[in-house]
């Protein structure tokens, strides 16, 4: 900390060109923050809610559906404690940009997903209605909904029996995701699968289950559970698969490309310009400052002291402009999610993106850092001194 | 008078590629406490080598160097680092000031190396400063100081710490007469009055005037050693 004063000099010791070099630095972790906020928008990895519940789909198709008297036979396996099942129903509204996320649901679908927070008199009145629909708080607000309103959603895979893909729905709840759920728990449209089966013009599939939700009466058991719930349909025409919820929301997300992936070979192109465009300013401002580090050592500093001073010159100026990065990815992610209209449900910069940041940082500022560090180090004194 | 520098057979060869070129060679020399020595010699007689090696910049390739009993021909890079910082003070032709820093600031460098708190390196330094007339010039950066001021803020930064020895390399190289005179003025009173040792390369006759002795240097020998 005593040289600190020094090392701070150094790095504006060209004001524009470290200013330039903290814009790069910036943008490269303000896009780090918001890749990764996507990565976790379609990750369910952190949460730890559903472990104790399996899905079973079909083991070919998740478009596939399951027979209705698969339920009962799943219900008698030992270890199982309740299943419910639900059906996608492809709901737009209004607009066909307006994707909603709308399922049919059993009747003991809420028992089973405890985290969704329904309160008791709204949960009552959507038992009691059956075009009745409770909607998670986030996309209620999206499209202005309240309790009462009468929402028209428009199938893109289900018409009704007349003909018609508009399925009228009565807003009777709006619940709120308890903490720990999934991402996007609180942009789901939910209602009877009983209306789904009743009223729509597939009647084999609106009979049928998109895919079974088994709430394991012990986490642990998830595995023979599994096993034997497969069992019930092996060599069957609707063989299933089941998987833990992790999983099933897992591999529903790689449909779109593995997320992942995609943002650690973004991230990885960037940081590399970031680690040639950086080493290459660091290597020039240390050359430009030559005659200065010989100084230095002729008055008695250290190699080793030189060395560290240049490397914690590096990673400063990976810290700050990365800090300065993240926190305006802070500020920017709840501005693109809520621009567009909830679809993109990305999370805020969490303490594990900001701990991942920063050892990004110091990491690459400790790169950058190495090679003009190594050469301060060893620097001659008095060729140095004569400008050789 | 002690013997403040006791320099015995003293040889510096550098290689330059494939070639040798032995810059000092066989070099006897004493010089007592509280002196004030100048060299002198054509460019390429070895005199910064010679000042080089007094003051533990650069290591011999024979013979022996002991600076107040110690051989400092002897001590690795570390140890050499650490010996500057205590004993000597440099003053460059070009001052060789940080630019990013203020006087204040960079005369308190040398200090950065001790165990002082910072309250103590700032009175330090503004003795320092006081001492050789700029305590009102603390807070300005070396662009914005004369070539006599800069030079004058090495020098309290030479001195800051209480070296036992000065080295100094052409230090009015780069001044006016007038703004030379005040430096070599001031330099004859670190000797005279605060017993300052110093070592000076200069090419100016005038400067070496200054000095209590002028030792000639020619192809890397000692060829004269007269009182000023």
């Amino acid at each position: 900390m005593k040289y600190m004063h020094l090392i701070w000099a150094a790095l504006f010791r060209r004001k524009t060109r470290t200013f330039f070099t903290l814009a790069s630095i910036l943008a490269a972790f303000l896009l780090f923050g918001m890749l990764d906020a996507t990565r976790a928008a379609f990750s369910s990895g952190d949460s730890v809610t559903g472990v104790d519940r399996l899905i079973t789909t079909s083991r070919y198709s998740i478009i596939q559906s399951l027979p209705a008297s698969l339920a009962a036979r799943i219900q008698a396996i030992p270890g199982v404690k309740a299943v419910g099942g639900s059906n996608w129903f492809g709901g737009i509204y209004q607009d066909p940009k307006n994707v909603v996320l709308s399922f049919a649901v059993s009747d003991n679908y809420l028992d089973i997903y405890h985290e969704i927070d329904l309160p008791a008199d709204q949960r009552k009145v959507f038992e009691a209605t059956r075009t009745g629909a409770i909607v998670g708080e986030a996309l209620a607000k999206r499209f202005g909904w309240k309790i009462g309103d009468k929402v028209p959603l428009q199938s893109t895979i289900f018409p009704q029996r007349s003909g018609d893909k508009t399925w009228p729905f009565d807003i009777v709840g709006i619940y709120k995701p308890a903490p720990g759920a999934a991402n996007g728990t609180d942009q789901q449209f939910l209602f009877h699968h009983k209306y789904f089966e009743d009223a729509n013009a597939f009647r084999s599939i609106g009979t049928n289950v998109g895919w079974y939700i088994v709430q394991l009466t012990s986490a642990d058991k998830a595995d023979s559970v599994a096993r034997a719930i497969d069992a019930l349909s092996a060599n069957s025409d609707h063989e299933t698969k089941t998987q833990t919820e992790q999983a099933f929301n897992a591999s529903f997300a790689k449909q779109l490309g593995d997320i992942g992936l995609i943002v650690s070979a973004i991230m990885g192109a960037v940081f590399f310009t970031l680690i040639l465009l950086t080493g290459n300013t660091m290597a020039q401002a240390v050359r430009e400052r030559t005659s200065e580090l010989a100084v230095l050592k002729t008055i008695g500093f250290s190699s080793r002291s030189v060395l560290g001073m240049v490397l914690a010159e590096g990673i400063l100026l990976l810290v700050l402009g990365g800090v300065l990065g993240l926190a305006l990815a802070g500020i920017v992610v709840p501005i693109v999610a809520k621009g567009s209209g909830g679809m993109l449900n990305l999370p805020p910069i969490g303490l594990q993106t900001w701990l991942t940041g920063l050892a990004l940082m110091v990491a690459i500022g400790a790169l950058v850092g190495a090679l003009p560090a190594r050469r301060a180090m060893r620097l001659n004194i008095v060729d140095a001194l004569a400008g050789r | 008078m002690t013997t403040l520098i006791d320099i015995q057979d003293l040889s510096k060869v550098y290689e330059r590629g494939r070639q040798k070129v032995e810059v000092l060679h066989g070099v006897n020399l004493t010089i007592e406490e509280g002196d004030f020595l100048a060299l002198m010699g054509p460019s390429g007689s070895g005199k910064t080598t010679l000042l080089n090696l007094i003051g533990g910049l650069d290591t011999p390739t024979s013979g022996s160097l002991a600076v107040a009993g110690e051989r400092i021909d002897r001590l690795g890079a570390g140890a050499l680092a650490r010996w500057r910082a205590a004993h000597v003070g440099f003053v460059f032709q070009f001052y060789n000031l940080m630019p990013m820093l203020t006087a204040q600031r960079n005369v308190e460098l040398p200090l950065l190396l001790t165990k002082l708190t910072a309250a103590q390196r700032r009175t330090n330094a503004s003795i320092a400063l006081q001492l050789v007339g700029l305590d009102d010039r603390a807070s300005h950066k070396p662009s914005e100081l004369s070539g006599g001021q800069q030079q004058r803020v090495a020098i309290a930064r030479a001195i800051v710490s209480d070296p036992t020895l000065l080295v100094c390399d052409e230090p009015t190289g780069d001044l006016d007469r007038q703004s030379a005179e005040d430096i070599l003025g001031l330099l004859r009173e670190l000797n005279r009055e605060h017993g300052k040792t110093i070592v000076m390369v200069t090419h100016d006759p005038k400067a070496a005037e200054y000095a209590n002795h002028t030792l000639h240097l020619d192809k890397g020998s000692l060829v004269e050693h007269a009182a000023a």
